[in-house]
């Protein structure tokens, strides 16, 4: 998918050096370098329990690496102040948690913390971007209604529109099409390209669907067993040997009719 | 994982492992019952153990200490231990908490109000006197907690229950309380209740009680299988045949039985019933059956050396087995609550 | 006026009205006009000596325990995500009783010295709890389990010191542990007064990231919250208020676990809820206090502790037969 640079984003540039991570036992990430392309949509894929969820919390601070640096703008991630880190980066974890009753404006305005300083002044810079952020994810009705009344479907484009309000240049989503059905599924996935189209965000994610992977990607990151096996564009990607290494999945690749990514055709035993 | 694995698929080394397990648990609680009968703060010599239980001589103080006090005594930590160690495998199979004891059912709670009760009103004071109350109230505290735990939709839930039973035991105790600061004379007798004591209980009350273990402890090998589907949680138990409702009846009505006969025996006493599952589980696995079976034999055991331990520590005085258990028992909950990977409520 | 707002003016002149009653009546009861003007300069000297060395420390000590119970009571359950949660629950009470009984029985104390020995004790249990429930992180569930392990710990070795005392001590034990305002002194409300002064600000600061951390620890430090620094100072601070007040009346039954979860219900809106949980806890202690001097039949008064245990039990039902499967509130 071409993109446009987007004037109105200043350019990040965010890798990982040499990273190990684990939580505490076994390493579960192994001597990873990796630099994520800014300004595009990047989607880690790999099999279960192969480390794409930890790598993702390892860029976005949110575990400590046992060895190597992660940086952001040459700078060690760990060293920044963490609202200076969540103004450039922000996060959406795979089951956030949501208080109980709480509106979704109330929660999708939860996402300017990191812009307001120690008096909590609400501003019309704020205000603003919680409209916009409602708007573009289609929330904007949704908006005087309590997050348990909403559908699956409903409830991830409300968190998605947290995530915007936050207005960050990179954002990191973990599995964010997860319980969805597949209509759900490509409007989420649409937001977010339409984010990284028109505002240039830098859109991180993973993904566990390798079709749809390799629709939306710009750059795929293909990980196995903690360690980087493959990176670059989708059809660089998605090969039927990367595909038997990764998942030991025999499949046949062909050209989406649509979107002309690569797609994988599973071949099983019917 | 079904209840009813063909013995081809249960791995050798588990089958092997439960029959040794249940047969060590025998051996050391023959030990421990030997122990029990011979250390104290007199010491006795254990020649004077075979004959003083069988071929009694008169005028012999050994073997009147053994027979009249520490005889009762390990009976009395028997069946309180088996009680008390079935009746939390079958709570915290029933529950699904791996922290649940009786005592956060209200049971201890239940019996305490009933005896405060037979104490202050009635003005009975000697132990076989209100064990009926002991354990009336604790099976009225159980059931009560229990019947408002099933409220609402989902039925007897972990969260709720343990919500009812904290709420049932906080409200008893302020009521205990009320009594218990405008009688002194009833909180002198029932401070000494309160503690959980193997002592000073003669055979009476065991013998009155006896017959509810039994019938409790029945009804909570019947319940073993039942607990293991129980145990894949509720929608899951269903699809395989199990009525959760029978399941949970039953379980509700070995703990009752279980729990009232062990408070009325040897008052409030926290920590077995939580305790004694965990130390029987990674030795038999997690089929509920053997796990309640080797708890009846590792909970008399735990509960009689906390009390060979109350007696020996600072003799010639005693700690009170309940509090023992529960000096030993909370670190070894602390330790459990570290070690595992906990998920949210 | 939004529901907050409207909640909040309610519950505040209910709580006035409540204050007012309890500074009222009594053995000697002021007529309201006596009273207000008793309470702006005027009125006899026996009226004032009633109003101001009587009934308006121990209203004014209600007040401001139940302030510091009730926020306590609300940061702990916000913060460890749980309704079990509750300082009386988790075994910091336990600390402080343990610590006062062994100080009224075994030393042979009185007063401040008790006072003092219940914050020690709350504040050492506290340190002990989250040391033990920290494992690279802070767990709310870990935190929970392991102070109800306490709780009992402490239960078995107060019920033990009980047995060793004479049995006039272990009344005067049992009747500190119950917890109540009887003989509340302009003392008392001073300390909690400063107490109040220092740590309620405290709480303001520390509300915003409370408010992040609800949404889970990692969006919170996605957003830029100091995750495990934060909730550490949240702890201290929150363990600092039921401490203190625990140390001045005792562990009042119930009323930290029963004010956050009203003030919720009452105002919705998934937010926290301080100023509601606070106003809440002053309505309730206000209410069990007056309770628990006149209405009871019995003749001699009644601890406050006991009022409030007893109630609390049935407002626990009524959450439990509203609760579903996941434990929230349906």
């Amino acid at each position: 998918m071409t993109q446009t640079d987007a004037p109105q984003r200043p350019t990040h540039d965010l890798r990982a050096d040499n990273v190990t991570l684990n939580y505490g036992g076994r390493d579960i990430v192994s001597n990873v370098s990796v630099g994520i392309p800014d300004g595009k949509m990047t989607v880690i894929v790999g099999a279960n329990a192969c480390g794409k969820s930890t790598l993702l919390r390892g860029l976005s601070r949110l575990l400590r690496p046992a060895s190597g640096r992660v940086m952001l703008d040459r700078r060690d991630i760990h060293s920044l102040q963490s609202k200076e880190v969540a103004q450039l980066v922000g996060i959406l974890p795979q089951s956030p948690i949501a208080p109980e009753g709480i509106t979704v404006r109330d929660l999708v305005a939860r996402g300017r913390y990191p812009h307001q300083g120690w008096f909590q002044q609400w501003s019309p810079s704020d205000e603003a971007a919680v409209e916009h952020a409602l708007n573009a994810t289609d929330t904007a009705e949704l908006a005087s209604r309590r997050i348990e009344e909403l559908s699956g479907g409903q409830r991830q484009r409300v968190w998605i529109a947290m995530a915007l309000s936050q207005n960050p240049d990179i954002l990191l989503l973990d599995e964010p099409t997860t319980f969805l059905d597949v209509r759900h599924q490509l409007d989420a996935l649409d937001v977010l390209a339409d984010l990284n189209r028109e505002r240039g965000t830098t859109v991180v994610m993973v993904l566990h669907e390798l079709n749809l992977a390799a629709r939306y990607a710009d750059h795929m990151i293909l990980m196995c067993e903690g360690r980087i096996l493959a990176q670059g564009t989708p059809s660089e990607v998605v090969t039927a040997e990367r595909m038997r290494e990764a998942f030991g999945l025999e499949a046949q690749i062909i050209d989406d009719p649509v979107s002309h990514s690569p797609m994988v055709i599973p071949l099983g035993r019917r | 994982m079904t209840q009813t694995v063909p013995a081809s698929r249960t791995t050798l080394s588990l089958r092997t492992r439960r029959w040794v397990t249940l047969f060590a648990a025998l051996g050391l609680l023959a030990v421990v019952l030997v122990l029990s009968l011979a250390l104290g703060a007199r010491g006795v010599e254990f020649s004077q153990i075979w004959q003083a239980l069988f071929a009694p001589e008169a005028g012999n103080n050994d073997q009147l200490v053994i027979r009249e006090l520490r005889l009762p005594r390990t009976i009395v930590g028997v069946l309180a231990g088996l009680s008390l160690g079935v009746a939390g495998a079958v709570m915290q199979g029933v529950t699904r908490n791996p922290l649940a004891d009786p005592g956060l059912l209200g049971v201890n709670a239940g019996a305490s109000l009933a005896v405060v009760f037979a104490i202050s009103v009635l003005s009975i004071s000697n132990p076989t006197g209100y064990i009926w109350f002991a354990f009336a109230g604790a099976a009225a505290a159980a059931s009560i907690v229990y019947a408002i735990g099933s409220l609402g939709r989902e039925g007897a839930t972990p969260v709720k229950l343990v919500l009812a039973g904290t709420a049932v035991t906080a409200g008893i105790t302020s009521m205990i309380s009320l009594v218990l600061i405008s009688d002194a004379d009833t909180l002198n007798t029932y401070r000494f209740w309160s503690v959980g004591s193997l002592a000073s209980r003669n055979l009476d009350a065991v013998q009155i009680v006896i017959g509810f273990v039994m019938i409790g402890a029945v009804l909570a090998i019947t319940s073993g299988r039942m607990l293991n589907l129980v145990a894949l949680g509720d929608d899951l138990a269903r699809g395989l045949g199990q009525r959760i409702h029978v399941a949970r009846a039953i379980a509700a009505g070995a703990v009752v039985l279980l729990c009232g006969s062990a408070t009325a025996l040897a008052g409030p006493i926290v920590f077995v019933g939580l305790v004694v599952p965990h130390i029987v589980r990674p030795f038999t696995g997690p089929d509920y059956r053997w796990i309640i079976a080797v708890s009846a034999v590792v909970g008399p055991s735990l509960l009689l050396v906390a009390d060979i331990v109350g007696r020996l520590v600072v003799a010639p005085s005693e700690l009170e087995a309940g509090l023992v258990v529960a000096l030993i028992g909370a670190p070894v909950m602390i330790a459990l609550v570290r070690r595992v990977k906990l998920a949210g409520l | 006026m939004n529901r907050t707002q409207r909640i909040i003016t309610g519950l505040s002149i209910g709580a006035l009205a409540l204050a007012l009653v309890s500074i009222a009546v009594g053995a000697y009861t002021l007529a309201l006009p006596d009273l207000l003007a008793t309470l702006f300069g005027g009125g006899t000297p026996s009226d004032r000596f009633i109003v101001f060395k009587l009934r308006l420390p121990r209203v004014l000590l209600a007040m401001l325990v139940a302030v510091g119970f009730g926020l306590a009571g609300a940061l702990f359950q916000s913060l460890l995500r749980n309704p079990l949660a509750s300082p009386d629950i988790i075994g910091i009470s336990g600390g402080a009783s343990v610590a006062a009984v062994l100080s009224l029985l075994i030393f042979g104390a009185t007063g401040l010295v008790v006072s003092l020995s219940a914050l020690v004790g709350a504040l050492i249990v506290a340190f002990v709890i989250y040391l033990l429930s920290w494992r690279s992180g802070m767990n709310g569930m870990r935190f929970v389990l392991i102070g109800v392990g306490i709780a009992f710990m402490a239960q078995s070795v107060i019920g033990y010191l009980i047995t060793r005392g004479d049995v006039r001590d272990a009344q005067q034990a049992l009747v500190w542990m119950v917890g109540g305002l009887g003989g509340a002194s302009w003392e008392d409300v001073l300390i909690m007064v400063v107490s109040l002064v220092v740590l309620v600000p405290a709480v303001v600061l520390l509300a915003s990231r409370l408010r992040m951390l609800q949404l889970g620890d990692d969006l919170a430090a996605g957003l830029g919250v100091a995750v495990q620094r934060s909730r550490l100072a949240l702890i201290v601070v929150a363990v600092a208020l039921v401490a203190i007040a625990t140390a001045l009346v005792g562990p009042l039954a119930f009323v930290a676990f029963v004010s956050a979860p009203i003030a919720r219900r009452l105002v919705r809106g998934g937010g926290l809820a301080l100023v509601p949980s606070a106003l809440v806890a002053i309505v309730l202690v206000l209410g069990a206090d007056f309770v628990a001097q006149h209405l009871l039949a019995t003749g001699t008064q009644v601890p406050t502790g006991i009022v409030t245990g007893i109630v609390g039990a049935p407002y626990l039902l009524w959450l439990i037969s509203t609760t579903n499967r996941e434990g929230r509130a349906s």
